[in-house]
């Protein structure tokens, strides 16, 4: 199998005024196409710092990182948003939807960045709600869905550009059972789709839904394992 | 993503926040309508004298007595001697000298009381010659003129300005009924047209003119001498040309050196001059408060653009987790910024101009909207919308995605 994501001693430092606090203390790993991987930990691990540099989203302080065989450190501002927008999709545990747009137009912001005309992303946006299960919401307002809802619609945002890599940070850790159900639910479709999921977690039922559990404490990867869980 | 969809993005965003938009703009609005009102006030004052000195006539020279000098030898202003005289305007009048001039116009001027049966009016008792009408380019409404044969005969004729003849006689023409000049009874022959120059009540209107030597005869002058000499030049062209004339044959005939001229040439250009320098401070004092509102909406505009980044640094983190690059999100703001600075100016140049048409009804004062300061506000609105919605957008837009998402 191809890697699509590779670390090597990758540190994570966090400077505020004169306190410096490594939360990332040398993480090695790799993780192939296709693979469904659950990150979990206790509170203040460091997995949330792991999946920003996963996505991205923050920079390690040492160590590399290729994804999909590039050099991200060697990447642009703008290559990197190129990157985000294309090959990754994000779901947040605080969803991190817009206020002030219905969920279609959540939806489609991605596409927006991709450059994609309008008509297209509508359709492609509905169609993607529809596979969450949101057709009939899709003119809502994020204050008018209840939170398994939005979550589903973070959800939608998150896979219509048809991205290989699906980054999920805790996305159930606000959510009741039948949401979290939904949630997981979708993201095991996603996988049967051949997406790569990185799904981060402090739960042990949620991370039992993943082929492959990487343990992570203070910082490091203490254990590494498959869960036997149906490829 | 290309500008249409930049531009629709940046409408709707307004839209989606209508009460922080609607102060952005008030703040902008409020600036530009009073830069706008103000500018035109101090705009206004100057046409009202410029449109007041044109309406004396056109290509006019007006020669006034210089200062005098008393006992004690210090100077008295312009205007105060006695020494421009009936000669003078005869020796101006005389083509092989002053070639230039067309017309002259010698005149005095009393105030003196008219009575009408029971009704008594104070005004202006212009002593002139028949060339007055054309030199002061005025117009008789009603009745006529008086002759050259009245003026040799200093015939007790008057002609009466506009607002004059209201006041003395309410009812019907006046033409042919009798008026007492300081007790003599004089027949009014004609009504000058109202001059048309501003608002009602200048002493353009309020005067009555009658044979200068009648006037002189009345008032018991034997000198001659006159308060003010009307020239029109022959054009604006030759308007130096005559004012040189004038100015070495007054030198001539007073005999006295330039320095000591004991007379006074100006031109309606030099008035208008005079006239602007002394409404300088009032533009001045204007354009300073003018600026002050400006700055004052500046102000507002920049913290609320400032609340609003601030408000929006994790909107702008998670658009770049979704694939904006830190120049789209700049574009996303300067457009907002714009059309929020744009649509701010619009209504304010629009306030500014109903404004402008409906206080000169109130305080009676003109105001004129000028072009220029019309396309300056506008461009000043602009400027502090993106100036002071941009800046901070642009430093937002350079925060790491994950330090704008989690940013409080
Ligand atoms: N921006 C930051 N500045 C300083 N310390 C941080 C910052 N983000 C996270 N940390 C610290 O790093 C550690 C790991 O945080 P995080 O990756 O969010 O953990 P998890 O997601 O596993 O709960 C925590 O102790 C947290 O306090
Ligand atoms: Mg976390």
């Amino acid at each position: 199998m191809k890697a699509i994501i590779e670390l090597a001693g990758v540190r994570k430092t966090y400077r505020s005024g004169s306190i410096e606090f490594e939360a990332l203390r040398g993480v090695d790993t790799r993780i192939d196409e296709g693979e469904y991987v659950a990150v979990i930990g206790p509170s203040g691990s460091g997995k949330s710092t792991l999946m920003n540099i996963l996505g991205c989203l923050d920079n390690p302080t040492e160590g590399s990182y290729l994804l999909a065989g590039e050099d991200v450190s060697r990447m642009s501002e703008a290559q990197l948003a190129e990157v985000r927008n294309r090959r990754i999709g994000f779901v947040f545990q605080q969803f991190h939807l817009l206020s002030s747009l219905p969920a279609w137009r959540n939806v489609e912001l991605p596409l927006v960045y991709a450059g994609v005309p309008r008509a297209a992303r509508r359709e492609r946006a509905i169609e993607a709600l529809t596979r969450v299960g949101l057709a009939d919401r899709i003119d809502n307002k994020p204050g008018e869905l209840s939170g398994g809802q939005q979550q589903r619609v973070a959800v939608a945002r998150a896979l219509v550009t048809e991205p290989a890599l699906i980054l999920a940070d805790e996305p159930t850790g606000n959510l009741d059972s039948a949401s979290t159900a939904d949630v997981l639910a979708l993201l095991e479709e996603l996988h049967g789709a051949g997406r790569t999921i990185v799904l981060i977690t402090h739960e042990h039922e949620v991370a039992r839904n993943a082929q492959r559990n990487l343990v992570i404490r203070d910082g490091e990867i203490t254990s590494d394992e498959l869960t036997g869980a149906h490829a | 993503m290309n500008w249409f969809e930049t531009v629709r993005a940046g409408i709707e965003a307004i839209r989606a926040h209508r009460l922080r938009s609607a102060l952005t703009m008030l703040g902008i609005v409020i600036g530009i309508s009073s830069v706008i009102l103000t500018v035109g006030l101090g705009q206004g004052a100057q046409d009202q004298v410029k449109q007041q000195i044109s309406a004396l006539g056109s290509n006019l020279l007006i020669v006034s007595p210089g200062s005098s000098t008393d006992a004690t030898g210090m100077r008295r202003g312009f205007g105060s001697a006695s020494t421009l005289t009936l000669n003078d305007a005869t020796a101006i009048a005389d083509g092989s000298v002053v070639p230039d001039a067309k017309s002259v116009a010698p005149t005095t001027s009393t105030s003196t009381a008219l009575t009408a049966g029971q009704t008594n009016w104070t005004t202006s008792v212009v002593g002139t010659t028949t060339n007055w009408l054309g030199v002061r380019t005025r117009q008789v409404s009603d009745g006529r003129f008086f002759t050259a044969d009245e003026v040799t005969q200093a015939a007790d004729v008057v002609v009466l300005g506009s607002d004059t003849a209201t006041q003395l006689f309410s009812f019907g023409s006046p033409v042919g009924q009798t008026v007492s000049v300081d007790g003599t009874p004089m027949t009014v022959i004609g009504v000058l047209a109202p001059s048309g120059s501003s608002s009602s009540g200048t002493s353009e209107d309020d005067q009555a003119v009658m044979p200068i030597s009648t006037a002189m005869r009345l008032s018991g002058s034997t000198t001659g001498s006159v308060s003010t000499i009307y020239v029109e030049a022959m054009s604006a062209n030759t308007l130096s040309a005559a004012y040189q004339e004038i100015n070495a044959l007054l030198l001539n005939t007073h005999g006295v050196s330039a320095d000591a001229a004991d007379f006074n040439i100006a031109t309606q250009d030099s008035l208008v001059a005079t006239a602007n320098s002394t409404n300088k401070t009032l533009t001045v004092l204007l354009g300073g408060i003018a600026a002050i509102s400006l700055l004052v909406g500046g102000i507002g505009v920049m913290n609320i653009m400032l609340v609003s980044v601030t408000e929006r640094i994790r909107e702008i983190g998670l658009r770049k987790a979704l694939g904006a690059t830190p120049s789209v999100i700049r574009r996303q703001f300067l457009v907002e910024a714009s059309v929020l600075g744009l649509a701010g100016g619009v209504i304010g140049v629009a306030i500014g101009y109903v404004g402008a048409t409906v206080l000169p009804g109130l305080i009676n004062q003109p105001v004129s909207v000028s072009a220029f300061a019309t396309l300056a506000a506008i461009g000043t609105a602009l400027a502090l919308g993106i100036g002071f919605g941009v800046y901070p957008a642009s430093r937002a837009a350079r925060l790491t995605p994950i330090d704008a998402l989690r940013s409080e």
